[in-house]
């Protein structure tokens, strides 16, 4: 135990006397919470529109209050003509403008439909795609409410159901994204360099003419690391929660304890790559090509694997983050229990045996 | 020499599939002894120092190290050696009491001898000012003297040079060779393998292995006697030459 204790102990002073590193390693998920979250988001927040208003009823009083009120808008001009239109788009003060055609009250009373005009600043097309797509939902809305409890066919009613994304939250599907792969960089590849390093520079020799037993030689590498990604689970869900307002819907517990399974999933994977290669630079490249990038294409992260060619599909599943990506949007994302993914987790679990007994394996070899 | 034996190997082989790195040596140490091991490179030196350390199986012949086999003891053989390498082994990013630290640690050394013998240590050679800094910024001749000193920091039988004075000064080497007086002087057996014939003219015997096997075994001075050379580097030559096996 003196002996495994001095090795993590060794493994900290390693980890915090390269403070970039770890100041990369610490700081990587809050970048990319940020990044995802805020830069590369397809949420709008408070977005200033106008309303050309030529209605002026009760019903088209009652969409702009409900659009002011929703936290995506921000109603700061009410127009009077369709010429102030161009002009308030050329300003660039607002980037849409919902148009209430005359008797809007009337034709919805009458012959059971209505109108309304979104027009938007389509010079970014995301942009307004999004927007008109909130203003609709937005608009939805309040004909939910208007026909509540009437069960009258009158309203031409379009389904807009945004399942577990009802507010079409872009942070939602990035969150186990990022959390999946900042996990496969900490533990892969910084298990893999530092057991490398040690290779390179001698000091694995000594190690194994110690009486030390090469577990414990491996086992004692992991533990800083797997204490370092339990801080970067923990940013990342802190972040999430309370800057993103992404709520975790299911089980702290679950996902905590299927996060330590991936960890030890990638710390195997690291462990196996330092095994099979000699220099740091290979064990990085092998670690960014061969992980890195299937972990950011295969996972379903950045692309939907649905809408992938079968060969890409069926390979996926030998991603092991593309488990734990599943996993973990099934439970933070859609709060289901462990009934639910009990399918994936022993997937994810079989992958770490198997990598485990290899890497070991692997490891026994090199020894003898 | 009546004195107990540390290290005795009898027909030592190991083959590497047809490949037979080393054939059949036999040979023994006597406690307290220099015994320089000395071979061309790919003569099979490393590996025959491999196999004593417990770092790899022999595939032929018997072995023991302070008195334990290295087939079936070899945990009890690394708990008895002490052991560098012609890489050097201290950590650069830790400070010098951290490595002193973490390789006693890793012999399960008390913290209170750790403590005792970290500052004894530091005083004899001459680095007490250097404890807290990182081995980084140390000259490389301090560092192997280091990386000697934490060897046998654990008090071990035997220590196990491979080539430990690669790349050091002259004037360093000389130091280095001091303390393994010292050491030897303490009981501690020393093996090592070098490159450097006026360091076998140091050890109190040497042996010369070519293509696997031990072509000669005796003190510095018989050698010369016998293969009638004024000095080890000519009779190393003249056994060497002998040599079919290429070099790695």
């Amino acid at each position: 135990m003196k002996q495994f204790l001095s090795f993590v102990k060794k493994e900290f002073h390693h980890i915090a006397r390269d403070k970039r590193t770890l100041f990369i390693l610490l700081g990587m998920p809050i970048m990319q919470i940020i990044i995802f979250g805020f830069a590369l988001t397809n949420e709008v927040k408070n977005s200033k529109i106008a309303i050309l208003d030529n209605a002026q009823d009760v019903a088209s009083a009652a969409i702009r209050a409900q659009l002011d009120a929703s936290r995506y808008f921000d109603v700061v001009r009410d127009l009077h003509s369709y010429g102030e239109i161009e002009a308030e788009f050329r300003k660039g003060a607002v980037k849409l403008v919902v148009v209430i055609p005359q008797q809007f009250n009337t034709d919805l009373q009458h012959f059971n439909t209505a109108q309304i005009q979104l027009i938007a600043d389509a010079s970014d097309p995301n942009v307004a795609t999004t927007l008109t797509n909130y203003a609709t939902a937005v608009i939805m809305d309040y004909q939910d409410r208007i026909t509540q409890g009437r069960k009258l066919p009158y309203t031409i009613k379009a389904e807009y159901r945004m399942l577990y994304n009802p507010q079409l939250k872009g942070a939602y599907s990035f969150v186990p994204g990022v959390m999946a792969m900042v996990l496969m960089l900490v533990c892969t590849m910084m298990t893999a360099i530092t057991i490398v390093k040690e290779k390179e520079t001698g000091t694995m020799e000594i190690m194994l003419v110690s009486p030390v037993r090469p577990m414990k030689i491996v086992t004692a590498k992991a533990i800083p690391y797997l204490l370092l990604s339990m801080v970067n689970i923990a940013s990342i869900l802190l972040l999430s929660v309370f800057v993103l307002d992404v709520p975790i819907n299911g089980s702290l517990l679950l996902l905590i304890a299927e996060s330590i399974l991936f960890i030890i999933t990638s710390l195997a994977l690291g462990l196996l790559i330092s095994s099979s290669t000699g220099s740091q630079q290979t064990a990085m490249f092998i670690s960014l090509v061969g992980l890195f990038l299937p972990t950011v294409m295969l996972s379903g992260f950045m692309f939907p694997i649905e809408n992938m060619p079968l060969p890409l599909r069926i390979i996926s599943n030998a991603v092991p983050s593309k488990w734990y990506y599943d996993i973990v949007r099934s439970v933070m994302i859609k709060g289901l229990g462990f009934s639910a993914v009990w399918k994936e987790t022993l997937i994810l679990t079989g992958m770490t045996l198997f990598l485990l007994t290899l890497a070991i394996k692997k490891f026994k070899i090199r020894l003898a | 020499m009546a004195q107990p034996i540390a290290i005795k190997a009898t027909g030592l082989t190991k083959r590497f599939g047809d490949f037979t790195a080393v054939d059949g040596i036999s040979f023994e140490v006597y406690q307290g002894e220099i015994f320089g091991f000395l071979g061309a490179n790919g003569a099979g030196k490393t590996t025959a120092m491999r196999m004593l350390c417990g770092l790899s199986i022999p595939t032929g012949g018997t072995a023991t190290v302070a008195g334990f086999d290295v087939y079936e003891q070899t945990e009890q053989i690394k708990r008895s050696i002490g052991y560098m390498s012609q890489k050097f082994s201290l950590y650069e990013d830790l400070t010098v009491k951290e490595n002193i630290r973490f390789y006693a640690g890793i012999y399960g050394k008390s913290d209170a001898f750790i403590k005792e013998k970290t500052a004894f240590l530091l005083k004899e050679l001459h680095m007490e000012a250097e404890g807290n800094k990182l081995v980084r910024s140390l000259p490389l001749g301090w560092k192997q003297k280091l990386a000697f000193s934490v060897a046998i920091f654990h008090e071990p039988g035997i220590v196990f040079l491979d080539e430990p004075t690669g790349g050091v000064d002259p004037v360093t080497r000389r130091e280095f060779w001091n303390m393994i007086y010292q050491a030897a002087a303490r009981g501690i057996t020393v093996f090592v393998t070098t490159h450097y014939m006026d360091e076998a003219e140091y050890c109190n015997r040497v042996s010369i292995m070519v293509d696997g096997r031990i072509d000669a075994l005796d003190t510095p001075r018989e050698l010369k006697r016998s293969l009638q050379a004024a000095s080890m580097d000519e009779v190393f030559l003249k056994l060497a030459r002998k040599a079919t096996r290429n070099a790695d």
